[in-house]
């Protein structure tokens, strides 16, 4: 293999949008390097999404969005089996709970039709009960669109990124970009451990984009207004209860709360949209959790019996705009993909597909691969086989999830190996059941010692 | 092609049977094994799923347990193996790193092992899945997810079977019974406690186990809740409201929840048996069966919390029904066939009820009902068939002590549809 030290492209940013576009300019034969400044990727606004995949039904028309959004949905549908990433075919239903949400409900169909969406359709209330008996009083219809689905929101990008890596990518972690210099060629990034030279550079900086773009590239369109949203999760049995995504019918101000069943067999309910100046505070309220709670259980009666496995909170990029905020800057080799708010996790495919297309109106160039590795991913969703099923798989260490030792292992080996407790959670989900942690902490302490940071454990006991 | 035949050979086990199988090797599961063996009970298997049995008690270092079962005083580890040693002992088949993923009507269960996938299939089943500790999340605190929030349990299996210590300077959280041993082992490893708190105006456990923190000088902040958690990668402090509604901030690398267990009631959850909301575990009659007759259940699963003595001696117990029931003697032979079971209810304060249904006229069976009350009350604690009277007593009871009515004292007709148990003025 030839040894430059020159990139044809340098992602910055690990988050869904990072390892999609990281994945694109791989596989059409780039030499691609993707630095994240935290040990993992999905280390900010990625880390908490609602895990849905969108039609683009209720997207802006005509937008990059919408059109973003259709493509990664599509070639989601691709390629999940060839990397055995999982989809649960839920559909969604927009229902209304008044008169005045019923009013609005054939504009959302025809804003679908519009955006190409044909097979949403208006649903009345009696069919919706027939296939939703747990909802509660006072549903007075709906629009059903079939296409909605529920993936899981962290191996999807772990694969993308994998997929890139095993095809020639190369990622760092740990690389905080803070300045870089553009010769008219080539770009100069400053990192301690060394530059990293690349003929062009792609922001995928997520929360920090905009600072990204003011420090390194001189300019700054946009600025981020960082909106958190606050999730409650219930415990698998409520996951019963649902069949659909049930959407709530959009207002002016919000999209509302969704309640979803989740891939790894949850019921999921949020979030909220606090619009807030910190960009890593992703503290969850009692006050919030309790009213997502009420809120909940108004609409799915029998959740009030069920218990919560977890709670969290994800903080969306947003912008002042509610529109996306890519930009080539041919001048300076340097791509913007920005204020990517609420869809990423659907819209990172069809970004990457927009964002290697803007590269090329550049005027370069590449050679696709021919020979295409596609890694497998362990399947983590509730609905597939999981590892377990499989013998030699040494002992369950997190029984709630069912997680395997040979799963720990294999998520601490590898050219992305966790190196941290959020890390080893995302590929496993060790701990991120109804127990949180109780029964199986200790073993994870055990098998983890040396290996991720922190530490689930601050060192021996005293004697 | 010899890689494609290997992986399209079914990786699944042969199904296998037992008379007996018991989900959970703790107290109340191994008690009820050995006690199933000693009543004849030819193949008697324990399911495990961790890798070695002995439940809570494995890691708890502290005594006292085995007053009662053993006649001396042992740690928990100590219990724990002498459980388990007393089992193998009594040939019952204790099976670790067995996971039970699936309950099916008549007694067939899934079961995840190392060596592959497998459907066993029971006369009768019982479960004895113990209790947790409630997370943190489901507390809804607020504040960040940092590392460093952990449970009772947590502490003690890091310390007492891995020797790790989870942080240096805990506040602990709750007062009851268990808080204070988790004061005990995080002392006993080193660690530095720099509170406990307590949102009521007394301690949950029995007085005078508060002189303890005292004694090493740990403050106990009564009337205080935890308002807000601080610390990204790790816990760097914690905020309170004390009574006054005055917030304060203490300085600590960790917080302990403890206490307020939930059944460990996953699998009864997620299959066809009727779960009780209020209790968190299985609806039982008294003989501990449960909604589908070829399933039982015994110890914390069925109301937390009870002591490893108490879990012991319901497993015995319930043990004893099982095998009545296997060779068609006693009464639970007759109130099968008879299917005559009057359901108990009740309302706050009282906060659960076990057994759920009782089959009047029978005395065998447990001899009580076992409440718990949601907050302190004090009035006449009463039992309604149907809407009259049939029992009442003036009680003043704390939250989470056990009470227990005598199911000899009620008078229960035939006739009755249904009991009820409330706290009158």
């Amino acid at each position: 293999m030839e040894k430059s030290d020159l990139y044809d492209v340098a992602v910055i940013g690990g988050g869904v949008v990072g390892c999609a576009v990281a994945r694109r300019f791989a596989l059409q034969g780039a030499r691609t390097i993707l630095l994240e400044k935290g040990s993992d990727i999905l280390s900010g606004a990625s880390k908490g999404n609602s895990a849905i995949l969108h039609t683009g039904f209720d997207a802006p028309k005509n937008s990059l969005e919408l059109q973003c959004i259709k493509d990664g949905h599509a070639e989601y549908c691709d390629i999940r089996a060839k990397l055995n990433l999982p989809l649960l075919e839920t559909g969604a239903l927009v229902v209304a709970w008044s008169e005045d949400q019923l009013a609005r409900l054939a504009g959302i169909v025809d804003q679908a039709q519009q955006n190409g969406i044909e097979d949403a359709v208006l649903v009345p209330a009696e069919e919706i009960y027939r296939r939703e008996p747990a909802l509660g009083e006072g549903v007075q219809g709906g629009v059903w669109v079939p296409n909605e689905y529920v993936i899981d929101p962290w191996s999807a990008p772990y694969a993308y990124l994998l997929q890139a890596v095993r095809n020639g990518a190369e990622a760092r972690f740990g690389v905080d970009v803070q300045n870089g210099t553009f010769d008219g060629q080539h770009w100069t990034l400053h990192d301690q451990r060394g530059d990293i030279r690349s003929k062009l550079v792609i922001n995928c900086a997520g929360l920090y984009g905009d600072l990204l773009d003011r420090d390194v590239l001189g300019q700054m369109d946009f600025s981020i207004k960082p909106r958190k949203g606050q999730f409650v999760v219930y415990d698998k049995a409520a996951a019963d209860l649902l069949s659909a995504i049930i959407l709530p019918v959009p207002s002016e101000h919000t999209k509302g709360i969704v309640i979803t069943r989740t891939a790894f067999g949850n019921l999921l309910v949020g979030p909220t949209a606090e619009e807030q100046d910190d960009r890593e505070d992703a503290s969850a309220d009692h006050a919030t959790l309790k009213m997502l709670m009420d809120k909940a259980e108004e609409l799915i009666p029998a959740l009030c019996n069920m218990e919560v496995t977890a709670t969290y909170a994800g903080i969306r990029p947003a912008s002042e705009r509610k529109e996306y905020r890519i930009q080539a800057h041919s001048d300076k080799n340097w791509i913007t993909v920005g204020g990517i708010r609420s869809t990423g996790l659907t819209s990172a495919l069809g970004i990457a597909r927009h964002v290697y297309g803007l590269y090329e109106d550049m005027g370069y160039s590449n050679e696709a691969l021919v020979d295409v590795e596609w890694p497998k991913m362990k399947n983590l969703s509730a609905h597939h086989p999981r590892d377990w099923a499989e013998p030699g798989y040494g002992e369950i260490v997190c029984h709630c999830e069912l997680v395997t030792q040979r799963e720990i292992e294999a998520a601490l080996d590898g050219p992305l190996a966790a190196r941290s407790p959020g890390a080893l959670k995302r590929r496993t989900r060790a701990t991120m059941g109804r127990c949180q942690g109780f029964n199986c902490t200790h073993r994870l302490a055990e098998i983890t010692r040396g290996r991720i940071t922190p530490e689930f454990s601050v060192g021996e006991v005293d004697d | 092609m010899t890689e494609c035949a290997e992986q399209s050979m079914p990786s699944r086990l042969p199904d296998q049977t037992a008379d007996v199988v018991v989900i959970g090797g703790g107290p109340a599961g191994l008690a009820a094994a050995v006690k199933l063996r000693r009543q004849g009970v030819s193949s008697v298997v324990v399911l495990e799923r961790d890798v070695s049995a002995g439940g809570i008690p494995r890691q708890c270092s502290h005594p006292p347990f085995g007053v009662r079962e053993f006649g001396r005083i042992l740690s928990g580890m100590a219990y724990a193996r002498k459980l388990v040693s007393l089992a193998e002992r009594f040939n019952v088949d204790i099976r670790v790193r067995h996971s039970v993923v699936a309950l099916h009507p008549g007694g067939e269960l899934n079961v995840a092992t190392p060596k592959g996938p497998l459907t066993l299939r029971a006369k009768r089943v019982l479960i004895a899945t113990g209790v947790r500790e409630m997370p943190r999340s489901a507390r809804l605190v607020s504040g960040g997810r940092p590392s460093g929030i952990f449970t009772t349990g947590v502490l003690q299996s890091m310390v007492n079977l891995q020797h790790l210590k989870p942080c240096n300077r805990p506040l602990i959280i709750g007062t009851e019974l268990v808080s204070f041993s988790a004061l005990h082992t995080a002392r006993g490893a080193g660690m530095k406690p720099v509170a406990m708190i307590e949102s009521g105006s007394r301690i949950t456990a029995r007085r005078p186990v508060d002189l303890y923190p005292r004694i090493l000088g740990v403050p106990l902040h009564y009337s205080t809740e935890i308002e807000k958690i601080h610390g990204r990668d790790w816990v760097e402090g914690v905020t309170v409201r004390n009574a006054q509604g005055d917030l304060l901030d203490i300085d600590c690398d960790g917080v302990l929840f403890t206490g307020r267990f939930i059944p460990e009631s996953t699998l009864v959850r997620l299959s066809h048996l009727e779960l009780d909301p209020l209790s968190g575990g299985p609806v039982i009659d008294q003989f501990g069966r449960c909604s589908d007759p070829a399933y039982f259940a015994a110890g914390n699963l069925l109301r937390p919390v009870e002591t490893a003595g108490w879990s012991f001696r319901e497993g015995e117990a319930v043990a004893k029904w099982i095998s009545d029931d296997l060779k068609g003697s006693g009464q639970i032979e007759k109130t099968i066939r008879e299917a005559k079971r009057v359901r108990v209810h009740c309302t706050a304060p009282v906060k659960l009820v076990v057994p759920q249904m009782i089959v009047p006229g029978s005395s065998d069976g447990m001899q009580h009902l076992q409440l718990r009350m949601l907050t302190r009350a004090d009035g006449h604690l009463t039992v309604k068939a149907d809407d009259q009277i049939i029992w009442q007593k003036r009680l003043s009871a704390l939250p989470e002590r056990r009470v227990l009515i005598a199911l000899s004292a009620l008078n229960v007709s035939e006739t009755c549809k249904a009991l009820n148990i409330t706290m009158q003025p």
